[in-house]
């Protein structure tokens, strides 16, 4: 185990929590998207739906997650260090890809539901949605695979 | 990386499948609510399974991986206040997260009978199941103790 985990200021425990907080509720967001869209079978309501568990969790997720990860990352003094360890950069990746990820899905999807909504189709493109977010997942796992073996 | 690096990693991963999960549940609990058709409660089943699944795989990875780190970091002891602590909180959310499933359940069996008796159309014998408070209620509770479980493995009291 990681000795920074065992000796961990209280200080930093609050930023922690919040940064947690974020990625429970990304993943989740994620997650809920993913399976709704996943089971809809082109039920219009739970195309709807999933698509807005992305606009509702996921989205506020990903900005809880990171402001707590920018507060964690300055209490930690990570600021003043050259050379960070693997397992912030993997972290940093992941997180900027997922923000673009995040951008493409909800934008996908939005155009997808307003579609939908005027019939004019837009399955497609809430099927990318759909695998965006399963990707997101994915990404998600590893991303916590990181910040808690802290691999480098 | 050591052995217990690989341990935690496999206890938050969990942990974070375990979370999602009930951030699922939450979703389907806000879509079932204004459900009132057998067809579209019969279609939230295979959603509740794959949260079924993610909360079997958090629940069984949190405890096994969790007692298997306390009993190989030296630091830690399974007998300490907040490890203790976790395990209680752990089993007040699985078994009232397995009381909501219970009560979800109704709905499901209800829609099954309407289905199976070609009643297709709106039904509010169907509704008031789906709007069951004492699932809203039992879902709360074991988020609510999966919430304490966080803070406890944040800020470890006592460690």
């Amino acid at each position: 185990m990681s000795t920074l985990a065992l000796i961990r200021p209280d200080s930093w425990n609050f930023p922690l929590f919040v940064h947690i907080v974020g990625a429970v509720l990304f993943a989740g967001g994620v997650l809920t998207c993913a399976t709704i869209l996943g089971f809809a079978r082109g039920d219009a309501r739970f195309l709807r739906f999933g698509y807005w568990a992305l606009v509702a969790v996921a989205l506020p997720g990903y900005i809880v997650l990171r402001v707590g990860a920018e507060w964690i990352y300055s209490k930690e003094g990570w600021d003043d260090v050259d050379n960070t360890p693997n397992w912030l950069d993997i972290g940093y990746i992941i997180a900027d890809a997922g923000a673009l990820l995040l951008l493409i899905a909800l934008i996908t999807g939005g155009v997808g539901v307003y579609r939908m909504r005027d019939g004019k189709g837009g399955a497609g493109l809430l099927k990318v949605t759909l695998v965006l977010a399963e990707v997101m997942f994915l990404a998600s796992v590893v991303a916590v695979w990181a910040m808690a073996a802290k691999p480098g | 990386m050591s052995w217990d690096d690989w341990l935690l990693a496999f206890h938050l991963i969990s942990a974070a499948a375990y979370g999602s999960a009930i951030i699922l549940f939450w979703a389907l609990i806000v879509a079932i609510r204004n459900t009132d058709t057998a067809d579209q409660t019969l279609r939230m089943a295979p959603m509740v399974k794959v949260g079924t699944i993610f909360v079997g795989i958090g629940a069984a990875g949190t405890i096994i991986f969790g007692i298997w780190l306390a009993l190989s970091v030296r630091n830690y002891d399974i007998w300490d206040g907040w490890i203790i602590a976790a395990i209680v909180l752990w089993a007040i959310a699985g078994a009232t997260g397995g009381r909501a499933g219970k009560e979800y359940e109704r709905p499901m069996h209800k829609a099954q009978e309407l289905q199976s008796a070609g009643q297709s159309g709106a039904n509010s014998e169907l509704l008031a199941v789906n709007r069951t408070q004492a699932g809203v209620l039992f879902h709360a509770l074991a988020t609510l103790a999966f919430v304490l479980i966080v803070i406890d493995m944040v800020w470890k009291p006592g460690a």
